[in-house]
């Protein structure tokens, strides 16, 4: 009530204008019935009686019942919807949309979205603390944690979380917050990666701790037991310090679950795949109420794995670490692997642990379990296209891990959700340490072929294609028409929003006299600047690259060529470390460590001002 | 004149800006002191002191934070956490910038510490240390003399200039010559506040940015840069300023040739020949209130409550602890003290509740309030 009241009066005085970031109904398109739902997180009302589906690409939360799958009520939220959670009370839902950078605020009772706030950068999951004071937002390109005021939503604070910030779980006492991280944490190049769960106290809004993940690169939902003493995080983690020709020795990725807690008395990381077989991209994970069972989705092979709780805590507690690479461990506690839906993601279970619920994000159904048979019981099919598309046909390939070896990961592994993953990866059989190259982003492709880093590749047919075959899966490969529904999928993604651009296309003064820079042939002493040694020549045309290749002075000894592809500078800003190999953390090191002879532009006579500006200005790009 | 003209303004906002800029732990130290001007009210201390031998890392310690329960202590040797009774050190192998820890701020809304250093600047959360360097990000210079927290903003005074880091966005503005009228770029101390941030620059006096209007505005001894002091309370005392205070829409600012206090529209200067100052030469200074302030000088530890002057320090000659009052009419008595500050040379300064830590080059000191 008093939440209504507050949004009443706040929407009724427009306190703050900045807090009301966009009004939803003016910024929300009509539904296309030919736009699949793409549920990607579920969550059950506490008595039970209705499931609510949030459904990434119908920007909606759909309310069924759990029953029959019958379609209650339809949400209309904002762009690309990420995360919801119910308040304390489960009168309001509130649902972030990572594209829109705001919180729709909905009254369950109702359906309807009472008020959209301004939250963040990429806000990915949502929380209100206990007391209904607090909502805390996991901003993925932020790189932080959000704190809005619960009752009208303006923002009381950040706190400084990890790289892509996407995951909450409060325990059920509301004393703690945990926040996990989907792109790894910044470490000397060529070491391994690492990531941190971040450690709240949500009474203080503070963060007071930060559990440390060696080797981890991405890590997706965590939960906590109903009792406060386990924590269970599901993560990938990779190894691209060797060859990737090495798949078949299983030098890719293991998928592995981190436990911290009383329960396990230290952060113990612990496998999930087997042997000879992997379950990759682990993503949703569930405790049952009376913490017997841990339930991970797996969006790369399409199954949910069963843990015997109290067998993997006895096999913790007498098995010394590391064991992280032990894939034996895991047929000592996995259960049951149970087949669902295509890329399974959010998962949540009953009341009494009897069903568990997962979200089929590319087939748009429901799974449901049932906990003591562990088999699927029923399926719920969401209202959209019966027909699947090419597009549609080709995400699924995009996200799914069947076509590697053993299927130890898919394309979503190092482009998460469509993007990338922070690392620096060691791709051809070419020897250890050599040509190393740094991950791009894959948005928005069109128009900067060709493709690897040495330019050796012209369509991403070639790249998807025999390049796959050949180095990355290590078995079959895609057919012709699998491969040309990948590549539709490829070219048809879009570029998210840039933060940095003002919205009317006005650059700030710093932005403009970067841009200025960025453009100029003439350096400050007036000398002409060569034509290569202009920023604004090899980083030419709308997406910042003219497609060919250059010596820009940055290759290494262990490089086997230093005639490099120019690379797009769409969302730049987002994308460190840079350079082929990744060796620079920033976007400053390009310029400050690795172009002591100007051959990667004229900056020797820029002043550190200067060198401001001009990243300022791509920042917008 | 222009600025006699903004006078009347900036006074008619000062009770709220006050609110805003005020130290909650400097005016818990000022109510346990006293409100009357009397040499009794004088506050007094038993001084702790920590060095290398209880476990502090380095005894030349630059800087002192306190936040609540927790003490940090920037030292020539890495930085220090004093809690729960035990000295922890962070390190360049923990991530620290440098060793040489000169500045500290604390973000009150997350509890994160912020420490300059003579290799860049460093961020501290929940134990985690991430560090911004000139050639890591657009932090004009890695030696860091001052760092202030307001909002989002981390200002920094650094060796070639200063600068704000907006934590939310990103990004960078550097502040020098080329945009601000800083004749030279050694910025020494940086105060910031949501209407006003003042910084100390070594041989360029004292800069003013409104953040309202973004209009600099520059104080400079109106003597000239020398040492005279021809034109009393008209003015800065001297242009090398090497700390400020902004507090209650009040300035105090210290020199290496006295200190001033400037209230919008009157300047009032000190010197050791007509004010208790124990010496010109002044490291730091900690503004309490408009008219109340801490001096951490070459020799002692001043304390001033807008009349009279507390003295604190070992003595010079013998190392005898020492604690000597000086009243208005400039009579001096000393007081019979067994504790002082570890040393004379004060070069940090920050209170816990009604206690005073005081940083030296030769350990670090506890004041324990005595009623």
């Amino acid at each position: 009530m008093k939440r209504r009241l507050a949004i009443a009066a706040f929407a009724a005085t427009a306190v703050s204008f900045a807090a009301i970031w966009q009004p939803a109904a003016a910024t929300i398109p009509a539904p296309d019935p030919d736009t699949y739902a793409s549920p990607l997180e579920l969550l059950l009302s506490p008595d039970g009686s209705r499931l609510y589906v949030l459904c990434q690409e119908a920007a909606e939360v759909r309310v069924l019942n759990p029953q029959t799958g019958h379609e209650i009520a339809t949400i209309p939220v904002g762009r690309q919807p990420r995360g919801f959670s119910f308040s304390p009370d489960a009168t309001h839902l509130f649902v972030v949309n990572s594209w829109d950078d705001s919180v729709s605020v909905i009254d369950t009772r109702t359906t309807k979205v009472q008020a959209t706030w301004h939250a963040g950068f990429e806000p990915s999951s949502v929380v209100e603390d206990h007391a209904g004071k607090a909502l805390f937002i996991a901003d993925r390109i932020g790189n932080n944690i959000t704190v809005l005021d619960a009752a009208t939503g303006e923002e009381r604070q950040t706190l400084e979380a990890g790289r892509g910030a996407s995951y909450l779980a409060l325990t059920a006492d509301g004393s703690r917050l945990y926040a996990t991280h989907v792109y790894p944490s910044a470490t000397p190049h060529r070491t391994p990666p690492k990531s941190e769960i971040t450690v709240i106290d949500p009474a203080q809004a503070q963060v007071i701790d930060r559990l440390q993940l060696p080797a981890i690169a991405g890590v997706f939902h965590i939960a906590i037991s109903r009792d406060g003493r386990l924590g269970v995080a599901a993560q990938l983690h990779p190894k691209n310090l060797v060859p990737l020709a090495h798949v078949e020795h299983g030098w890719a990725f293991v998928d592995t679950l981190t436990l911290f807690g009383a329960d396990v008395g230290r952060t113990v990381e612990v496998p999930l795949d087997e042997l000879d077989r992997y379950y990759a991209y682990p993503f949703g994970v569930a405790i049952a109420p009376d913490k017997s069972r841990i339930y991970v989705s797996h969006g790369g092979s399409d199954c949910i794995t069963v843990i015997d709780t109290r067998k993997l805590l006895a096999w913790v507690h007498v098995h010394p670490e590391p064991f992280a690479e032990d894939l034996s461990a895991s047929a000592h506690y996995v259960l049951a692997r149970i087949p669902v839906g295509k890329n399974p993601r959010g998962v949540v279970l009953s009341r009494d642990g009897a069903k568990l619920y997962v979200a089929n994000r590319l087939d748009d159904t429901i799974s449901v379990i049932d906990t003591r048979a562990n088999r699927v019981t029923q399926t719920l099919r969401l209202r959209g296209p019966e027909k699947v598309s090419a597009l549609r046909r080709g995400e699924q390939t995009f996200y799914t891990a069947k076509y590697s070896f053993q299927g130890q990961f898919g394309c979503s592994n190092c482009h998460i959700d469509s993007t990338f993953d922070g690392l620096q990866w060691d791709l051809e059989p070419d020897g250890f340490g050599r040509d190393i190259v740094d991950n791009r982003l894959i948005e928005d492709l069109r128009g900067t072929e060709p493709f690897k880093w040495n330019g050796g590749n012209p369509s991403l047919a070639v790249e998807c294609g025999p390049r796959t075959e050949k180095y990355f899966w290590r078995s079959q490969t895609f057919d012709d028409l699998i491969l040309a529904d990948l590549v539709l999928y490829l070219r048809h993604l879009p570029s998210r929003p840039n933060r940095f651009r003002p919205a009317d296309g006005t650059l700030t003064p710093a932005q403009e006299r970067g841009r200025v820079l960025f453009f100029r042939t003439v350096d400050k002493l007036g000398q002409p600047i060569p034509q290569r040694n202009q920023c604004a020549y090899c980083h030419s045309g709308p997406k910042g690259t003219s497609q060919k290749s250059f010596d820009v002075g940055t290759g290494k000894p262990t490089d086997n060529t230093a005639v490099l592809d120019t690379p797009q500078l769409m969302s730049v800003a987002l994308t460190a470390p840079y350079l082929h190999d990744g060796s620079a953390k920033s976007l400053e090191e390009i310029w400050t460590l690795y172009n002591p002879h100007d051959q990667h532009g004229r900056t020797s006579d820029l002043t550190k001002d200067e060198l401001n500006d001009l990243i300022e200005y791509l920042r917008t790009r | 004149m222009k600025k006699a003209a903004i006078v009347g303004i900036l006074f008619a906002a000062a009770t709220t800006l006050a609110a805003q800029s005020s130290s909650h732990s400097a005016r818990a130290l000022h109510a346990a002191t006293s409100v009357r001007s009397s040499v009794s009210s004088l506050p007094r201390f038993r001084f702790e002191n920590f060095t290398t031998a209880n476990g502090l890392p380095d005894d030349h310690v630059f800087c002192v934070l306190v936040d609540g329960e927790k003490v940090w202590a920037g030292t020539n040797n890495g930085l220090a956490l004093y809690e729960n009774g035990q000295w922890k050190t962070y390190t360049t192998a923990d991530g620290l910038a440098h060793r040489a820890v000169l500045s500290l701020a604390l973000d009150k809304r997350t509890g994160d510490v912020w420490a300059g250093t003579m290799g860049g600047l460093s961020h501290i959360s929940a134990g985690r240390i991430d560090t911004y360097t000139q050639l890591n990000s657009g932090l004009s210079n890695d030696v860091v003399y001052g760092v202030s927290i307001e909002g989002d903003n981390v200002w920094v005074a650094t060796a070639a200039g200063a600068g704000r880091l907006d934590t939310r966005t990103g990004e960078w503005s550097l502040y020098n010559e080329r945009n601000t009228p800083m004749t030279e770029i050694w910025a020494y101390g940086v105060s910031a506040a949501p209407d006003k941030v003042y910084f100390a620059i070594w041989g360029s006096g004292l800069l003013e940015l409104n953040q309202k209007t973004g209009v600099w505005d520059k104080y400079d001894d109106p003597d000239g840069e020398n040492e005279m002091v021809l034109l009393k309370n008209q003015g800065l005392i001297h242009e090398i300023v090497t700390s400020v205070s902004y507090i209650d829409s009040v300035v105090w600012v210290a020199t290496y040739f006295g200190d001033s206090h400037y209230d919008g529209r009157y300047w009032h200067n000190f010197l050791t020949k007509d004010s208790g100052l124990p010496s010109n030469f002044t490291n730091t200074v900690r503004g309490i209130d408009r008219n109340r302030a801490w001096f951490g000088t070459d020799k002692g530890l001043a304390y001033y409550d807008g009349t009279n002057w507390a003295v604190y320090r070992p003595a010079l000659d013998t190392g005898k602890s020492e604690m000597t009052v000086r009243d208005a009419s400039g009579k001096v008595t000393e007081i019979p003290v067994a504790t002082a500050p570890a040393h004379s040379y004060v070069l940090g300064i920050d209170f816990q509740g009604s206690d005073i830590w005081v940083a030296t080059a030769k350990g670090l000191s506890h004041g324990i309030h005595q009623p």
